[in-house]
């Protein structure tokens, strides 16, 4: 059960490293490493409006897509971590938890009626067309080196040894799920978190019309999916001794603000791409964890 | 033929502007452009008996001549617009303030949404004494299957200025946009009739309020020509760099505003400190940051100093460095040229047809420039190059902008190593009666242009004002066509127009 909990408590501090790296690129100071802390604590008193347009949908958006993800952390191990719930076929779960997360705030998005939320949804669908894919053939691959079907054995068989036998096909896969982590978590070079053009927004168009508790729930599962995404990413990386939890936790959340720090980075030195180039990257992260995929049937 | 031809700010009484037929006056204009002239002001002229006279200035770029000619349409005549695109927008603007009906207009709508000038003679019958309501109106629409709607506005998202965008788009891709402004609207070119009185210097500073020193030069310029004044030459030199001074500062902010829109944080957040240093500058030679209170009919409010000198060139050059370690950045960033290149391309005949001005005009390959092509003051004396490229894109447009920051450092450091001496003011006395001049001047947006009329009393008669945004509104709108919806912001942004420059 650490995992899990450490999940929800510290998720939220990755935002606040991203900006840090970002700010400290940009030579500002900005904002505390707590700030998302502070931000949720004000959301959390605050008290909500909504549009006569909207229904039930609108406000069950949020929650769901939070449930979603506190659900997909049952099943998600953290390096050799073990989840705390592990079963055979437990990554199709985790793939489609992570997909019903993305419907309900698409459909909360279309509830409002706004052309710009309607805009964002339309995006966000059609590149999760290409991410969903690319995501369930890169598990499929790690599933086939590890000869299991659930998350659990399959990142636990994990060992430096291991890197040095099947390299290229891990770092196929890393370099995919690293796409993906951007893409899904609404990262540059695929949308701009920090944007307020409404026309260029994907993910923060979606969740315009969001306020209060409900946008605290949005934030907090946006920062949730960032671990859990990149739960996915650093468990590939090399870890501590099975027989140590605590160690390995400790060195999981190392990787994870490691990640943090180089997405920082990476939006430091580049730009968005065109948004008819994103189905582009995302086929590329598809076809480097499909060739992981054929290197593990050789 | 029966055009009148004068110089840049050249005082010509009135009267001699020709007033012709309408059926002469659509001939010599059209023959005018075709002769490679561009519009630069079309405006009604209020006569007696509550008639309107319709005055045309056209400039001739490689002759540096400008041409006038005037005509009395009764209350409608044959519209320009069908036969000279870069007149449309200058006749709904006529038909908004006097009510005279262009026949044949493509897309008569009004501008601005006021009440006409005239009581009771409006161009689309409406009547009742409160203002229409901006932008309650029909826009062009596209049908078919898949076709869908878009607005934008007048509320955005970031702290702009108010306008209606309205895309007609198939999935990401824009068909058309119609951009409706006027919400910024407040009565300026009203205003200025019967001045000049205190107030007006106030009025034409704020009229753009980021080309304050652009605005307030044109008008300086143009009141000093009908009273007869020599600005002293100290002066004029001043003039120039806190007109250049405001190009570098704008200029930087728009290199630093299209990183943003792309999402490139070194360029984004260095231009945005560094446009800062050049208002300092700006605000070291006057106090105010905009450069509000510096030029006065006659000369400029405030002289400089050996030591103030020596500041501003030490601050010029440290700023300078770091503007070009800023903006190199980004042509050597592949990310971010794939942003700029083929988006949102104005071609070189589009550009001349709308009639557009300044770093839009000039990074569609169009040479044109006020302080090459009709120079004042101290720029009839030191020249800059114009600083055209070919492309017509976001990325010509961002690097015309880089060209044109290099130019600006080069031509201030010539100016301060050798300021003349002498005075900075010399009395301006009143404007002389029933004359008429056109001021031109380069303001970092582009040609800004005014033409003052004074009456028998010697107090202005008519003050038109055309912003460069004017000019160039059009322009962006077409540069979105066929263009993804989502690089509507980064388009916008390499032209960067003003709304209330349009709205007045």
């Amino acid at each position: 059960m650490l995992h899990p909990v450490l999940a929800v408590l510290v998720a939220p501090l990755l935002p606040g490293v991203i900006n840090r790296t970002k700010a400290y690129f940009a030579g500002r100071q900005g904002p505390p490493l707590l700030q998302a802390y502070c931000d949720l604590a004000k959301l959390f008193r605050k008290g909500a409006t909504y549009s006569r347009t909207t229904t039930w949908i609108f406000r069950a958006g949020p929650i769901v897509n939070f449930a979603c993800l506190l659900a997909a952390l049952a099943v998600l191990p953290l390096g050799r971590v073990a989840a705390p719930l592990p079963f055979a076929g437990d990554w199709i779960l985790l793939a489609y938890l992570l997909g019903l997360g993305r419907f309900c705030t698409v459909i909360a998005a279309l509830d409002t009626g706004s052309s710009f939320e309607g805009m964002g949804a339309s995006r966000e669908v059609q590149f999760a067309a290409f991410a969903e894919p690319a995501l369930l053939v890169g598990l499929a691959a790690l599933a086939r080196r590890a000869q299991e079907l659930s998350l659990t054995p399959m990142y636990a068989g994990l060992s430096g040894a291991e890197w040095a036998q099947a390299m290229p096909m891990l770092a196929m896969v890393a370099t995919g799920f690293f796409v993906l982590y951007l893409a899904e978590n609404c990262r540059i070079p695929v949308d701009d978190p920090n944007t307020h053009l409404e026309l260029t927004m994907i993910h923060e168009a979606m969740v315009l019309d969001h306020g209060s508790v409900d946008f605290g729930f949005v934030q907090w599962g946006a920062a949730l999916k960032l671990w859990v995404l990149g739960a996915l990413l650093v468990g590939l990386f090399p870890s501590a001794p099975a027989d140590r939890p605590l160690a390995n936790l400790a060195v999981g959340l190392g990787w994870m603000l490691a990640l943090a720090v180089a997405t920082g980075v990476a939006e430091s030195s580049m730009a968005r791409i065109r948004l008819l180039r994103v189905p582009q990257l995302l086929v590329g992260a598809g076809v480097l964890c499909a060739l992981g995929l054929l290197l593990g049937f050789r | 033929m029966s055009i009148l031809a004068f110089r840049h700010l050249e005082k010509i009484p009135s009267d001699q502007i020709p007033a012709v037929s309408i059926d002469a006056f659509r001939r010599d204009v059209l023959g005018a452009i075709a002769e490679g002239c561009r519009l630069v002001a079309f405006y009604g002229m209020p006569r007696a008996n509550a008639a309107v006279r319709l005055v045309a200035v056209l400039a001739h770029d490689r002759s540096g001549e400008l041409r006038a000619v005037a005509a009395d349409p009764g209350e409608s005549y044959p519209a320009l617009a069908p036969d000279c695109p870069q007149a449309a927008g200058f006749e709904r603007e006529i038909a908004e303030q006097w009510g005279v009906q262009p026949r044949g207009h493509p897309w008569l709508k009004p501008l601005r949404f006021h009440r006409s000038y005239r009581p009771s003679r409006d161009a689309w019958g409406r009547t009742g004494p409160e203002s229409p309501p901006p932008s309650v109106l029909d826009f062009f629409r596209v049908e078919g299957e898949g076709i869908h709607e878009v607005a934008v506005g007048p509320v955005h998202a970031g702290i702009i200025e108010p306008g209606h965008f309205r895309f007609q788009c198939h999935g990401e891709q824009v068909l058309h946009l119609e951009i409706s402004l006027g919400y910024q609207h407040r009565g300026v070119e009203r205003a200025l009739v019967g001045g000049p009185h205190p107030r007006t210097i106030h009025h034409v500073e704020t009229l753009a309020g980021d080309t304050t020193i652009g605005h307030a030069l044109a008008y300086a310029q143009a009141v000093e020509s009908l009273a007869g004044c020599r600005v002293p030459a100290r002066a004029q030199a001043l003039r120039a760099v806190a007109l250049e001074l405001e190009r570098l500062a704008n200029h930087t902010g728009d290199l630093g505003a299209l990183a943003g829109d792309v999402g490139y944080l070194p360029t984004s957040s260095f231009c945005g400190r560094l446009r800062g240093d050049f208002l300092n500058m700006t605000a070291l030679l006057c106090g105010s940051r905009f450069g509000r209170g510096f030029v006065r009919p006659g000369g400029v409010a405030f002289d400089v100093d050996a030591a103030l000198l020596a500041d501003l060139r030490g601050r010029l050059e440290a700023t300078f460095r770091d503007v070009g370690g800023a903006v190199n950045l980004l042509w050597d960033t592949p990310s971010v040229m794939a942003r700029f290149e083929n988006t949102g391309a104005v071609s070189p005949e589009t550009a001349a047809a709308l009639g557009l001005v300044g770093p839009a005009a000039r990074a569609s390959g169009r040479e044109i420039d006020v302080r090459r092509d009709f120079p004042s003051g101290i720029y009839r004396f030191a020249q800059l190059p114009v600083s055209a490229v070919a492309g017509g894109d976001v990325f010509a447009r961002a690097y015309v902008r880089w060209l044109e920051i290099q130019r600006s450092v080069e031509f201030i450091r010539g100016q301060t190593a050798s300021l003349p001496g002498g005075a900075v003011r010399a009395p301006c006395g009143p404007p002389a009666p029933d004359a008429t001049v056109v001021s031109l001047q380069e303001g970092w947006r582009g040609e800004i242009a005014h033409v003052a009329t004074t009456g028998a009393d010697g107090r202005f008669a008519r003050y038109k004002v055309v912003d460069p945004s004017f000019r160039n509104w059009p322009g962006l709108a077409l540069a979105l066509r066929n263009q993804e919806i989502s690089d509507f912001p980064l388009c916008n942004k390499s032209f960067n127009l003003s709304y209330c420059g349009h709205d007045l």
